[in-house]
């Protein structure tokens, strides 16, 4: 690890102040994406500024219409919490896929989104449930937010504080875990809204995508079949030494046939 | 009997240490003034080395030095050496590619080490790493072991890069009966490349002593002694009297520790360079580079079948990749460890056999958990399986009707092997009952009404153990004998120390050795200690590996114990006022035959040590050595039966049963064998399902971290059903075979033979992924 | 810059530098070398401890981040003559061989039994996924676990 400086903000504006002053500073929230990238040496910030201290950050709120959940609330957090099993019970399922229990403990919501891993979880949740991205500055919606590879809407230094997800009639997420990582080859979060349907999908493309096809099918009738007539393609898919393109195409439907079965199960 | 002798599954002393955080590994162990060293390693697969600036590194505040491999030649380092001379066909010896320690001219693959920075601490030792600048030119590499011969040659000695073209067995009257054969079943499969990864990284602490110019060397090995005869009298690093090699607690080997390494060489010789103590610990990133890989062959072979399913013949080509160099024992694992076991359970009886051993720009390929074993094992199996279903035979009975009886042993195969003793049939018999085969159908009709795909594979390995008959070893290339030595020391109050060559790394010798010994002197378990792992305090050794240590290191002990009984019966006879002859030793106590007059063992060793009633012939104290050098080879064998259960819509396989049933003669702690079991079976579903060491076209080892390489994790396996049969080994003094490897040796073919079945395919490369498995299940 | 934790129920007082790893502090500071480190990229889970009674991987946590917690090793879990009822289970299950991964192993088992109920042995694999180990095929660590939630 290269050296850095440390610093504990105890307020959003002292976090994005240190953040706008230094030469070139990141934010630390679990570190379980950054950490490890530090130890290889793959970044080199010059400070380092640790959102723990935040006040206001973390924690599980449950309103009328959705689900608000602090940035630095952690995957361990939102897999165990009662509001959440109870409102989106598909949210509390795949946070508790994400990782392992230790990474569970430390990885918040906040990071794994404006990471924007492309087999990351969290992601397929966010554009599945059309969630909205709330920062120190604004509010993003989930369709704008995702724009490539380790890309996002955020701007240079703004902080995502939380994420609200609506609540749907029912959803269901069904992961198909990179044998080796762990993190999603694919994943599909499916929500239904009473009659609209929406599909995200993580770890086929650069980042999270909506499948467009699977939900004008899955909208016509809401049924696992309704995706096998879809066409899914797969030119800009990933493709690496653990599947091609063409199979994680395959993974993209037959997860989403097991989310619509799960969804409609539960 | 006591509930610690032989036989009894008593708990693990080593334990209490090891869950309570007391262990003491390699990277716990500290210097005052200790120092930190870090590796320059190839960045390409090929290329020479044009200069190397390290005048930045020399900036860097805390460190002390760049080391190159000219500094180490300058100081007459040798090279690694390959201890086993394998000769071609043609009867040239091998091609010996020249391997310093520290690549001098040219790098032959990713992460081979050319430099060592040497720093007050490791982020120094880093820092100054990352700014010597090295220029390299780089070279066209030859990558895949399928293009090897065809590819850029690596060394200049080596034409086509084959270090050699050997065989073995009777080409003639293997021609003959597959010209004869009424049915031949043929395969071309690989064997997947693998890369050990025992969950401690290789590491080494070595300091030297300027005032008696001693070195003493805390290192992660399997087999300390030969670290340091190694290290002398090949590498010269120092005299073997100056060189203390010590492996303390290790975690795990595997086969990856036994070999002598770049690393720990150069660690040890910029001790001296700085005068002070100097610390290396790899990190996972470059042990996935260079530590020695397991396995990566590519073979076809044929067996022949007459018109009753008989065997009559089998010919097996195998291209084996040896990687850039020879590591320690490279070229004996897909050789003698290899082609020697060809023959399997069966009465097969023309077998020939030729293994092309050729160097690619890749890692050094070695001996890992069961080498060459496992890969004959899959050839065998897989070929066995294959023809059952091509003749529509069931494989149970197949299998049964070409395995050698009961009554044929002791049984020579036709590739050099002498078999003392075994019960083939026994152990299926054990297996199919366990795995509940006669009801496999209603099973897979279960399965298939839920989408699923179901199939059950058989494995009936044999292994060679307990390597070995010295004699025979040296006679096929070995450069050391394979004896193994041990001591047994009475202390003056009764209690016992034992100096054993073994190591043990996971093994749980500190018990099982101490089970034998208190055993057989019939005193407390708890009397017993078990010392090992240092150079300094054994004798000698050769360490663990090859399932060799309770056989013969066991056998050993067994041998100093019986001398240590002898003379308490002397030293007894003296003082009961008889003769030896007429005194019994059991249950810990010397008892006169002629009078009832008995001495407990601990009184004999008292008097042994403070000789006042003591007979003049006889030397004072009572401590035993014995060197033991095994007869032959012992031959674990046993059933592995596979179930699994396919997602054809994901590939994904389940393996819902996995039965084991294995010989291993007789079994000093049914609990630890188990577990050695346990662990090989992992590892082997392991190589058959998930982990496959990949180099890309390019010489990039894509594989290198837990992200991509994938290890076996809890959720990937099932419980594991192992039980045993045992016909005792007729050859050493405790009947026992070995255990360690015998998982890893069943298990691929046992699992692969069950995939191929779910799927209706022939044959399917290892490991058998999701998207393999998708692929073949559509079609 | 100093750091104050909790560690095994003694607090402790460090300088570092802000780059430096829990584990480090474990290891080479405190001489708690029961935390293990058995790869680069925080998959193998050899050196996971509790913070704050969660178990963590304390080569992806740095030290700066728990100042002020409470940590605890495998050191401060029990001793040869007053075991863990995890520890005890491993030894009587044969659940270690080489010992490596133990540590590790026992902390996020601890944790698994007292976070997650109705244990099966699918949970405890799955409870199990962060944790590597090399020598037992999990067989015995499974038994041991679930031994030792019926004693915890
Ligand atoms: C072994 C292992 C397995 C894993 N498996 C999975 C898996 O299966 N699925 C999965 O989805 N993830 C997985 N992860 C990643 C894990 O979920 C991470 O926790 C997550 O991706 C990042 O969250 P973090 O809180 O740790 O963020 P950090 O690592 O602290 O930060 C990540 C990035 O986000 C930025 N950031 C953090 N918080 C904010 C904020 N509030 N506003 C703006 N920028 C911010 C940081 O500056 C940094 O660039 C795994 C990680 C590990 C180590
Ligand atoms: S050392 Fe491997 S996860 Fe921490
Ligand atoms: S006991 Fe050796 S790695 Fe688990």
């Amino acid at each position: 690890m290269y050296s850095f400086e440390y610093h504990r903000p105890e307020s959003i504006a002292q976090a994005t102040a240190l953040r706008a002053e230094a030469e070139d500073a990141i934010y630390l929230a679990g570190g379980q994406t950054l950490i490890p990238t530090l130890k290889q040496r793959l970044a080199a910030p010059s400070d380092v500024i640790d959102l723990s201290r935040v006040p206001g950050l973390a924690g599980i709120e449950l309103k009328s219409d959705c689900v608000v959940i602090g940035a630095m609330t952690r995957h361990a957090e939102v897999a165990a919490s009662a509001e959440v099993a109870r409102a989106i019970p598909a949210l509390a399922f795949l946070a508790g896929e994400i990782g392992d229990a230790q990474v569970r403990n430390r990885g918040t919501l906040g990071g794994s989104v404006a990471n924007s891993d492309p087999s990351a979880d969290y992601p397929a949740a966010v554009i599945g449930l059309g969630a909205t991205i709330v920062t120190d500055r604004r509010r993003i919606a989930a369709d704008d937010f995702f724009h490539d590879l380790f890309e996002t809407a955020l701007e240079a230094g703004e902080l995502l504080t939380a994420i609200e997800f609506p609540i749907a009639k029912r959803a269901a997420y069904c992961k198909f875990p990179n044998p080796a990582s762990r993190y999603a080859v694919v994943g599909v979060f499916a929500a239904d809204f009473g009659g609209k349907v929406r599909v995200g999908v993580t770890g086929a493309g650069p980042c999270a995508f909506r499948a467009t096809a699977i939900e004008a099918a899955l909208g016509k009738k809401l049924d696992a079949k309704s995706v096998d007539a879809v066409e899914i393609e797969y030119d800009r898919f990933n493709s690496d030494l653990h599947a091609s393109a063409e199979y994680r195409a395959n993974l993209v439907r037959v997860m989403a046939k097991r989310a619509v079965e799960k969804l409609l199960t539960a | 009997m006591s509930d610690t002798g032989i036989g009894k599954s008593v708990k693990r002393r080593e334990d209490l240490r090891f869950i309570t955080g007391r262990g003491r590994y390699t990277d716990d162990v500290n210097r005052p003034n200790q120092v930190y060293a870090v590796f320059l390693r190839s960045p390409y697969p090929r290329a020479r080395i044009v200069s190397i600036d390290a005048s930045g590194a020399d900036e860097v505040a805390g460190v002390i030095g760049v080391f190159t491999g000219k500094d180490l030649s300058a100081d007459k380092i040798g090279d690694l050496p390959c201890g086993w001379m394998v000769k071609s066909k043609d009867g040239s010896d091998m091609k010996i590619a020249p391997h310093p320690p520290l690549a001098v001219e040219v790098v032959n693959y990713v992460g081979e080490p050319y430099g060592i920075v040497v720093a007050e601490s490791l982020a120094a030792a880093r820092d100054g790493a990352e700014v010597v600048a090295t220029e390299f030119e780089e070279l066209t590499p030859t990558v895949s072991v399928a293009n090897a011969t065809a590819g850029a040659q690596l060394h200049t000695n080596v034409p086509d890069n084959v270090c050699y073209l050997w065989e073995l067995g009777d080409a003639d009257a293997t021609n003959a009966a597959f010209a004869a054969a009424a049915h031949v079943t043929k395969l071309t499969f690989s064997n997947n490349r693998l890369i050990p990864n025992a969950m401690e990284p290789r590491a080494a602490v070595a300091s030297f002593d300027a005032a008696t110019e001693e070195f003493t060397l805390v290192t992660t090995s399997q087999n300390p002694h030969l670290e340091r005869l190694i290290l002398s009298a090949f590498v010269q690093l120092a005299p073997e009297h100056k060189l203390r090699v010590i492996a303390p607690d290790v975690g795990g080997g595997f086969g990856s520790k036994i070999f002598v390494y770049a690393e720990e060489t150069a660690v040890a010789w910029a001790a001296r360079r700085v005068g002070r103590p100097v610390k290396w610990t790899a990190d996972r990133s470059e042990s996935f580079l260079a530590d020695a890989h397991g396995r990566d062959h590519l073979t076809t072979a044929e067996l022949a079948l007459d018109g009753d399913g008989l065997f009559q013949g089998l010919r097996v080509r195998t291209r084996a990749n040896l990687g850039a160099y020879l590591s320690t024992f490279a070229s004996s694992v897909p050789t003698y460890l290899y082609g020697t076991l060809l023959a399997g359970q069966y009465r097969t009886p023309a077998i020939h056999v030729e293994v092309e051993g050729v160097y690619t720009n890749t890692a050094p390929v070695d001996a890992y958990r069961g080498a060459g074993r496992p890969e004959a094992t899959y050839v065998v199996e897989r070929l066995v399986e294959t023809a059952a279903r091509e003749l529509k035979v069931d494989p149970a009975a197949l299998r049964r009707r070409n395995f050698i009886a009961p009554d044929q042993f002791p049984y020579q195969t036709p590739v050099a092997l002498e078999y003392d003793t075994g019960n083939y049939e026994a152990s299926l018999a054990a297996a199919l009952e366990k795995s509940d085969y006669a009801n496999f159908a209603a099973r897979k009709a279960a399965s298939e009404q839920r989408g699923k795909r179901r199939g059950i594979g058989f494995s009936c390995y044999i292994e060679a153990c307990g390597l070995a008959p010295s004699q025979l070893a040296i006679q096929l290339g070995a450069g050391v004998g394979l004896y193994e030595s041990g001591e047994v020391r009475v202390n003056p109050t009764g209690n016992v120390t034992v100096f054993t060559g073994s190591h043990s790394h996971g093994q749980g010798h500190e018990t099982t050795f101490a089970q034998v010994v208190s055993d057989k002197l019939g005193i407390p378990f708890e009397n017993v200690e078990v010392v090992h792992g240092d150079t300094g305090r054994v004798e000698f050794g050769l360490g663990t590996y090859g399932s060799r240590s309770i056989a013969v290191g066991g056998s050993a002990l067994v041998k100093a114990t019986d001398k240590i009984i002898a003379k308490g019966k002397r030293i007894a006879a003296h003082m009961m006022d008889t003769n030896a002859d007429s005194v019994d030793f059991s249950d810990g106590e010397f008892a006169a035959r002629d009078s009832n007059q008995k001495l407990t063992f601990g009184e004999v060793a008292f008097a042994a040590y403070v000789p006042s009633n003591y007979p003049s012939s006889e030397e004072p104290g009572l401590s035993e050595k014995a060197f033991y050098d095994p007869k032959n080879f012992t031959f674990p064998a046993g059933t592995h039966i596979a179930e699994v259960e396919i997602d054809p819509e994901t590939g994904v396989v389940d393996v819902v049963n996995f039965v084991a049933v294995d010989d291993f003669g007789r079994v000093i702690n049914p609990m630890i064998v188990e577990g050695q079991v346990h662990g090989g079976i992992a590892q082997g579903i392991g190589q058959a399902l998930l982990e496959h060491g990949i180099y890309d076209d390019g010489g990039q080892l894509i594989t290198g971290s837990y992200m991509d390489y994938c290890m076996p994790r809890a959720d990937d396996l099932p419980s594991f059903d192992v039980d045993m049969t045992v016909t005792p080994c007729t050859h050493n003094p405790l009947g026992v075979k070995g255990c360690g490897e015998a998982g890893a040796i069943g298990a691929p073919a046992a699992i692969m033979n069950a995939v191929t079945d779910a799927l209706g395919v022939v044959d399917l490369p290892m490991p058998a992924t999701p998207e393999r498995v998708w692929r073949a299940a559509r079609g | 810059m100093k750091v104050s934790l909790t560690v095994n129920g003694r607090r402790h007082d460090v300088d570092v530098a802000p780059n430096t790893l829990l584990v480090d502090v474990l290891r080479g500071r405190l001489g708690l070398t029961g935390t293990h480190v058995g790869c680069d990229t925080s998959q193998c889970g050899a050196c996971t401890v509790h913070l704050d009674g969660r178990s963590v991987k304390s080569c992806t946590v740095l030290a700066a981040q728990v100042d002020g917690a409470a940590v605890t090793t495998i050191e401060g879990i029990g001793s040869p003559d007053a075991l863990h009822p995890m520890q005890a289970a491993f030894r009587d299950c044969h659940a270690l061989q080489c010992g490596f991964c133990t540590p590790g192993m026992i902390m996020s088992a601890i944790d698994l039994v007292q976070n997650v109920e109705n244990l099966d042995e699918r949970k405890v694999r799955e409870g199990l996924e962060g944790n590597l180990c090399r020598c037992t095929g999990y067989h015995n660590i499974v038994k041991a676990v679930l031994n030792a939630a019926e004693s915890m």
